[in-house]
């Protein structure tokens, strides 16, 4: 049995007539076709599913659709202004801090949501605000320096 | 810093943007229409007979559109090396491991299929496992494979110089077994693919593959289809590390099951199925006899190992001829003996890992060096410094060091961290430990016997002269070759970055063995640079007919051409190109210098499309020994790091706080992504030395198959790491280039051992370093010197 829901995502209010197995990351990735956000494990230990909700960062893997129900919702694709690129999104491209790009956008909202809440996080802060996001390429370094690059309002 | 304008820079990847805002697409970010799901069934016992396999109700389930067997695939044998082709695309007689493949189904949608793989049923006889060394070698054990008795897949027996007799000459000679434990490859994009076979009978496989050449000829060879009608593809692939180099079950059962069905059919890897697929690092146990004279020279050594190899081959060929000849450098080493087994267990196969086949190798001598330096009573930056190697030096094994930063890195790393003042003068609990290592910039060699080229690329000049696209087969995975490609064609045409784009990852590209090995900065890069040349000398070829100079007076800088002896009248080139873009804004005027585009222009006029051509191969490389192809290389990069620690006494936990790397890379291309392969090198090496273990239950079932009981190196666990660019410019990469991305693993397990002696008086020979084992042996350690003070009270 299909059941109604409505997600705002990026700003954007769909309907949706979903099964109520399914999770938030499915319905992101293949109804709403917004593949930005990844599928690493399915199980809520990589990461890489990260997506704000009603502010929070969380695995969209773990949140069944239905539980999300009238939330509002952020994606990678809704980072970006409409011109350019988010000043964190800046910083990642031009600090190296992206390799293979499959924990990127779950870093990234992770990223976010930290600087709104701690606009001068300590290297400590950021690395704990990252915890659960898994990288294997990087080495998490230049991820952490493009972060403080934004807190410290870095000219770029 | 540098005569150049674009290598050698911190230039942005030019595929940063897309996966900064989520548009890179990835294998599982493609649907097809009509697109089919596929799901694999996996053996749920680690050795059986499969007596019966019945799909009928499978089959019946409304949705399913395609069961296929072992029946369907055929029985054509493949793997890796062809001297040990030993997997079928399905198990017909017996199943050996957890997970080996058994069938596979597609269907409308994936529930529908997984639901369909729950209905197929397999009688198996169960058989007698063997998961581990010790099991599968023991006498009268079963038998993995009949051909293999006693389960030995592969030996190796080398001895160069003397070691008998050089070890007889020493002062000190130490004897020690080391061992490590199964690690995955942890990539965070699972494997998938999407194969598509259309109405001419061509069919097309897109995968998240790191060698689109290698999957391409495995697939051709075993369902019989015609190269030239076989395309492989590879979208943004999330990370690999070696595991994901060779051909998989799932690529060609979604490859059989589209030519069945005629449809789309899109399969991934669930995250435990990448574990059960595994194709990772190897358990080694290795027992290394050194022997070094008073004065720190090392003489000998001999090098005995055993290698877990799990139920099939893959890599393991190659690993195994690796675990050898990547030790001996990269020291002056004049005696070198290895005997070497590769052992068949009932487990799922291991194969390449970042650092393939040396790093236990490596930890286990590092350790030992150590050790040896401490005996003679030497500090281990001088022992090293003592015995390593430099440009221009053989190894006993034939690998040529035609450039050799070693003792740039070694001093570099000890004047960076602080070693003279810190050695043996921390606290207790706290240390530092060094270690040094080197790996190959490319096989030699493919993995199978051939003379192919093994990089071709072109780059096409667009018709208005205006942008370059360099098409190459080539794997971008994460490393960031695409960009090192873009500007090495960049640098070399002489135009700046943005005007040239880069396709990789296609087999209609060209040739190219992909990315393992650490090859491709090298080949692939002296592939591009030729073609880029080819570009140049044709643009300007034209230019100088057209403009009557010698094409010795002209060059390509910047974007503009450049006249070396004084102007040269261009004017009509200029207007013949403005008249054809009358309307266009931003057009060269006047006296204004003569650009790359014009000029380019000019040539397609002449000539046609401008297309430059690149091939690359190896020159002759030396070695004539058995086994020689595994380890000689065109270059060889080479590192060291100094690793400091803090141990916690009394939990037995071990903090990581910093790491100094120094890595030769010949030459940056580009020197963020050069720091990156440090760092991330230095992740792995450290999850591998603190964290990482595949576990099994008595039935050979993985115990942790997913990533919070396998666990990685998370932000909190890597400290930051200093990276060191140390630049040797060797004379065989292009502009001096060659590897960073797996060389840089290897000093930092060693590295850490060293440091963890130096903080607790322990040595491990046993990885991976959890607070339990640590814990435990500082408890021993207190207990014998308690026991000690009470016999002497």
């Amino acid at each position: 049995m299909k059941t109604l829901i409505t997600l705002t995502v990026n700003g954007t209010e769909h309907e949706l007539a979903i099964e109520p197995n399914r999770t938030l990351l499915d319905v992101l990735r293949y109804d709403l076709e917004l593949t930005g956000t990844k599928k690493g494990c399915d199980v809520g230990e990589c990461g890489s599913c990260t997506v704000i909700l009603n502010g929070k960062p969380v695995n969209a893997c773990l949140v069944l659709a239905i539980q999300a129900n009238g939330a509002e919702i952020i994606t990678i694709e809704g980072l970006k202004p409409p011109q350019g690129l988010h000043p964190l999104q800046q910083a990642f491209v031009e600090k190296g801090a992206i390799q293979c790009g499959f924990c990127s956008p779950g870093m990234l909202l992770s990223a976010s949501s930290l600087l709104k809440q701690n606009p001068n996080p300590t290297e400590e802060e950021i690395r704990t605000a990252l915890s659960g996001n898994l990288c294997r390429c990087t080495g998490y370094q230049k991820i952490v320096e493009a972060i403080q690059s934004v807190a410290k309002g870095e000219e770029r | 810093m540098s005569d150049y304008s674009t290598v050698n820079s911190r230039a942005p990847r030019v595929d940063a943007p897309a996966k900064a805002t989520g548009s890179a697409v990835y294998i599982d970010d493609i649907r097809l229409p009509g697109m089919l799901f596929g799901a694999m069934l996996h053996s749920p016992l680690a050795h059986a007979r499969i007596l019966n396999i019945d799909a009928s109700r499978a089959k019946r389930l409304p949705g399913v559109k395609c069961v296929v067997t072992s029946e369907d695939a055929g029985l054509v044998k493949y793997g890796v090396s062809p001297a040990r082709y030993d997997e079928t695309v399905f198990c017909q007689d017996k199943v050996r491991y957890v997970g080996d493949e058994v069938a596979a189904v597609a269907a409308v949608d994936l529930e529908t299929a997984l639901e369909a793989l729950s209905l197929i049923e397999v009688e198996y006889e169960e058989l007698p496992a063997v998961l581990t060394l010790e099991e599968a070698m023991a006498e009268g054990a079963p038998v993995v494979h009949d051909e293999y008795p006693r389960n030995i897949g592969a030996q190796v027996h080398q001895e160069f110089g003397d070691v008998e007799a050089a070890l007889a000459e020493c002062d000190v000679v130490r004897t020690d077994t080391f061992r490590n434990k199964r690690q995955d490859g942890a990539f965070i994009e699972p494997q998938g693919c999407i194969a598509e076979y259309d109405a001419n009978g061509n069919l097309t496989l897109r995968s998240s593959t790191q060698s689109p050449h290698y999957v391409q000829r495995t697939i051709a060879m075993v369902l019989g289809i015609p190269i030239g009608k076989l395309r492989v593809v590879k979208p943004y692939v999330g990370g690999g590390f070696g595991p994901k180099v060779a051909a998989n079950a799932m690529e060609m059962a979604a490859c059989l099951m589209s030519m069945k069905t005629g449809k789309p059919v899109k399969m991934n890897f669930t995250r435990e199925e990448v574990f059960l697929h595994s194709r990772a690092r190897h358990q080694f146990v290795h027992t290394l006899t050194t022997g070094a004279k008073k004065d720190g020279t090392i003489l000998a050594l001999k090098n005995e190992c055993y290698l877990e190899g799990g139920a099939y081959s893959s890599f393991g060929i190659a690993t195994i001829y690796y675990a050898g000849s990547l030790l001996g450098g990269p020291y002056r080493l004049a005696n070198m003996k290895y005997d070497a087994y590769r052992i068949y267990t009932n487990k799922p196969a291991c194969g390449a890992q970042r650092g393939h086949g040396g790093v236990i190798a490596r930890a286990a001598w590092e350790q030992q060096l150590d050790r040896i330096a401490e005996e003679i009573g030497m500090d281990p930056v001088e022992l090293r410094l003592k015995n390593m190697m430099e440009a221009g030096d053989i190894s006993c094994n034939d690998l040529k060091m035609n450039s050799l930063g070693m003792r740039e890195c070694i001093e570099a790393v000890r004047d960076g961290s602080g070693w003279k003042e810190k050695k043996g003068r921390l606290p207790k609990g706290k240390g530092i430990g060094m270690a040094c290592g080197f790996f190959v910039s490319g096989a030699g060699f493919p993995i199978y016997r051939s003379e192919t080229y093994h990089a071709t690329v072109s780059i096409h000049v667009s018709e208005d002269g205006g942008t370059v696209h360099v098409y190459t087969a080539s794997a971008e995975i994460g490393q960031g070759s695409d960009t090192a490609f873009a500007m090495i064609a960049a640098e070399t045409i002489g135009i700046p970055l943005d005007s040239v784009r880069i396709s990789s990852g296609d087999t209609e590209f060209g040739i190219d063995l992909g990315a393992y090995s650490s090859r491709q900065t090298l080949m692939t890069g002296h592939a591009v640079k030729e073609a880029a040349v080819d570009v140049g000398r044709q643009v300007l070829g034209v230019l100088a007919r057209e403009l009557k100079v010698d094409i010795s007076e002209l060059d390509i800088k910047d974007g503009l051409i450049v006249f070396k002896h004084g102007r040269v009248d261009y004017s009509h080139v200029r207007s013949r190109y403005n008249k054809e873009h009358r309307g266009w804004p931003g057009l060269a005027k006047g006296r204004e210098p003569l650009t790359f585009q014009e000029a380019a222009r000019i040539a397609y006029l002449a000539r046609g499309t401008i297309i430059g051509k690149g091939k690359y191969k190896p020159a002759e490389l030396g070695g004539t020994h058995k086994g020689a192809a595994v380890g000689t290389s065109p270059a060889y990069g080479c590192s060291a790091q100094v690793v400091e620690v803090s141990v916690d006494l009394e939990t037995g936990r071990i903090t990581v706080e910093k790491m100094t790397d120094a890595h030769d890379c010949g030459f940056a291309i580009n020197r963020t992504s050069v720091e990156g392969q440090m760092q991330g090198s230095l992740s792995m090496g450290l999850g591998e030395a603190m964290l990482e273990e595949v576990k099994f239950d008595g039935k050979g079932r993985i115990l942790n198959p997913n990533l919070a009981e396998y666990k990685i190196a998370t932000s909190l666990d890597m400290p930051n790491v200093e990276p060191i660019i140390v630049e040797s410019h060797e004379p065989y990469g292009p502009f001096g280039a060659k590897e960073v991305g797996e060389g840089a693993i290897m000093p930092t397990i060693p590295a850490i051992l060293n440091a963890v002696y130096d903080a607790t008086g322990i040595r491990f020979q046993e990885l991976p370093l959890t607070p339990e084992r640590v814990f435990m042996a500082i408890r021993a350690k207190k207990r014998e010197s308690e026991q000690g003070a009470n016999e002497q009270g």
